[in-house]
């Protein structure tokens, strides 16, 4: 009998918690659904009552320059992802398995950036490039982000645990180091390299204050930017709005559909977000 | 993107270093070989020091420089020093004082509301229930989505007829002007990061309470102890440390605050300052006003105060293992 109510108290907390979750989520999925006249009627209606599909297709012709933020919010993401996964597990690897002198001031200086808030960097690493002249360019967002401690890290930790033998026996076989760790342990390492992706994906698609002190020319945006400059001129527009961060959501969400066991794992390691 | 964290770094110190066994196979490595290894040794690591090197010891070099200047960006930049001017003109600065005062205010709702949150939703999921991972996925919604596309679902419920009001007043509770009145706003914030941050850290409770060995809770129930007992006495007990981390963790992220401010405010921080937090008050002096060196001593003193509460926290907890 009290198990019983045990067992009802805690799915009510479960399903009560859900159901306040997911009703932004749905409500934002309805208005962008929902034609103008529903979004500014005064009495509201949960449910579209006239369903449409044109907000969507509204959002590409009002702001033409949509397709170019998107294509913008693509292109730095892959480049930051991949660019990400190869240099942190370099630095990972060597900080794990060469000996290398100086490799316990490097690996001190990973764990000293670990620690650094961003925010003390964000002024000198604007005025630096715009001395290179890398404001509102691609490789001004790109390069300044290309590795992170976190991750080599965490690729560190990975590595030293990695069987040497296989290594080993690489080298035995005539490997060179380098033939070694892309050949060998890159694809023996793919489910935490499969958690960095991840992670870097979201940090990178999601990030709001880089982009914005970076670039200042609209064609350069990021989605995150295009949305918030697309609310200002939009303001009562909301089912144009919510079709927009639809369509900006729509990646991550398949992201964490395919991918999320890893997120678990990835969070338990970064701890902050 | 924001640094993350590390709770711990203990673990690496217990590991036996490689190093030991291949010395002994190898009992004089040749200088040659020595030299190889660390060729490769800096070539792996070259992005990451160059990276590193120009995008964060720099910089961090120059924030203190800049710190002490007056720094003027009109045709080229042009520095005066103007030694601790910066640091002082803080206690003057109405605006920073509010921002002072709202990021705390912020930090002291937030955090324990959050982690009290995390825990109990942690304790639900990791009881004996079915579909877990359904709970799991849904939980971790907003933690996938951006925190501009968040601001914006919220700002839309929060509009005078939005879906909030319509439901209090449906319900017969008093409804609230949850984005322009200023003693209102900064509350509207706190909501929605309340709910977007707590399934995160209900993850990383969720990972230490699976660690916790069953045969404590089989003695506990053979002894007559409910679920709630069990939870109060052996959960909230054995979890006390993942509870500090989460609580620090949650101040530094408190303390950053800046994307939800930004899009809700427009920028500005309003209405009437009430959405201002030092994060937004940084940018605005950097950006906006131009005052760079004034922006970096803020700056700095952020970075300080967010270092002195991590090291605390590894000084602490750095031995604790928290998860696998």
């Amino acid at each position: 009998m009290k198990k019983k109510l045990t067992k009802t108290i805690v799915y009510s907390i479960l399903i009560l918690y859900a159901v306040i979750t997911f009703i932004p989520f749905l409500w934002a999925i309805l208005s962008s659904f929902k034609p103008l006249s529903e979004i500014v009627a005064a009495d509201i209606t949960f449910f579209p009552e006239n369903f449409t599909f044109n907000n969507y297709l509204e959002v590409f012709s009002r702001e033409p320059l949509f397709l170019r933020w998107m294509f913008n919010s693509i292109f730095i993401t892959t480049c930051m992802v991949l660019l990400n996964i190869f240099f942190n597990s370099m630095a990972g690897y060597a900080l794990a398995r060469i000996r290398f002198a100086g490799r316990k001031f490097w690996f001190f200086l990973v764990l000293l950036v670990l620690m650094i808030p961003f925010q003390v960097t964000l002024i000198p690493s604007y005025l630096i490039l715009k001395e290179l002249g890398w404001l509102n360019t691609y490789q001004g967002l790109i390069v300044p982000g290309m590795v992170n401690a976190t991750f080599i890290f965490m690729m560190r930790q990975f590595f030293i645990n990695f069987p040497k033998e296989l290594e080993e026996a690489a080298q035995m076989d005539g490997l060179s180091r380098f033939g070694t760790f892309f050949r060998i342990v890159m694809p023996l390492a793919k489910p935490a390299l499969a958690a960095q992706a991840v992670f870097i994906f979201m940090a990178s698609w999601n990030d709001f204050m880089r982009p914005l002190i970076i670039m200042s020319e609209e064609e350069m945006f990021t989605l995150t930017l295009g949305l918030n400059s697309f609310k200002g001129q939009y303001i009562s527009f909301w089912n144009l709005i919510m079709a927009a961060s639809a369509l900006m959501t729509l990646p991550s969400l398949l992201i964490y559909a395919f991918f999320n066991r890893y997120f678990i794992k990835g969070v338990t390691f970064t701890g902050g977000k | 993107m924001e640094p993350a964290r590390k709770p711990t770094h203990s673990k690496e110190q217990r590991v036996t270093p490689p190093e030991r066994k291949h010395a002994k196979k190898i009992k004089k490595p040749a200088f040659s070989k020595k030299l190889k290894e660390s060729f490769s040794g800096y070539l792996f690591m070259s992005p990451t020091i160059f990276t590193i090197g120009v995008f964060i010891v720099i910089p961090i070099i120059y924030a203190l420089f800049l710190s002490f200047n007056d720094v003027q960006l009109l045709g080229g930049t042009s520095y005066q020093f103007v030694g601790l001017e910066n640091y002082t003109r803080f206690a003057d600065d109405k605006r920073a004082i509010i921002a002072l005062k709202n990021t705390a205010e912020y930090v002291l709702i937030v955090v324990p509301i959050q982690t009290f949150l995390a825990l109990l939703l942690a304790a639900a999921l990791n009881s004996n229930i079915k579909g877990k991972n359904i709970f799991r996925i849904i939980f971790f919604l907003p933690t996938v989505t951006s925190s501009a596309v968040l601001t914006l679902i919220f700002m839309w419920m929060y509009y005078p007829d939005g879906l909030i009001n319509q439901f209090l007043s449906f319900l017969h509770l008093p409804t609230y002007d949850w984005l322009s009145n200023p003693e209102i706003a900064l509350k509207s914030i706190m909501i929605m990061n309340i709910w977007a941050t707590a399934p995160f850290f209900m993850v990383i409770y969720l990972a230490a309470m699976q660690d916790i060995s069953d045969s404590i809770y089989e003695a506990a129930t053979i002894d007559g102890a409910n679920w709630w007992q069990k939870f109060i006495f052996i959960t909230v007990p054995i979890l006390k440390p993942v509870t500090f981390f989460v609580v620090v963790m949650g101040v530094i992220g408190t303390f950053q605050l800046f994307d939800q401010s930004y899009i809700f405010s427009g920028g500005s921080g309003g209405p009437n300052n009430s959405t201002l937090t030092i994060v937004l008050l940084i940018y605005q002096y950097a950006f906006r006003s131009l005052d760079m060196g004034y922006a970096s001593a803020l700056a700095v003193a952020l970075a300080v105060l967010i270092m002195v509460v991590t090291i605390i926290q590894k000084k602490f907890f750095g031995e604790e293992k928290l998860h696998d």
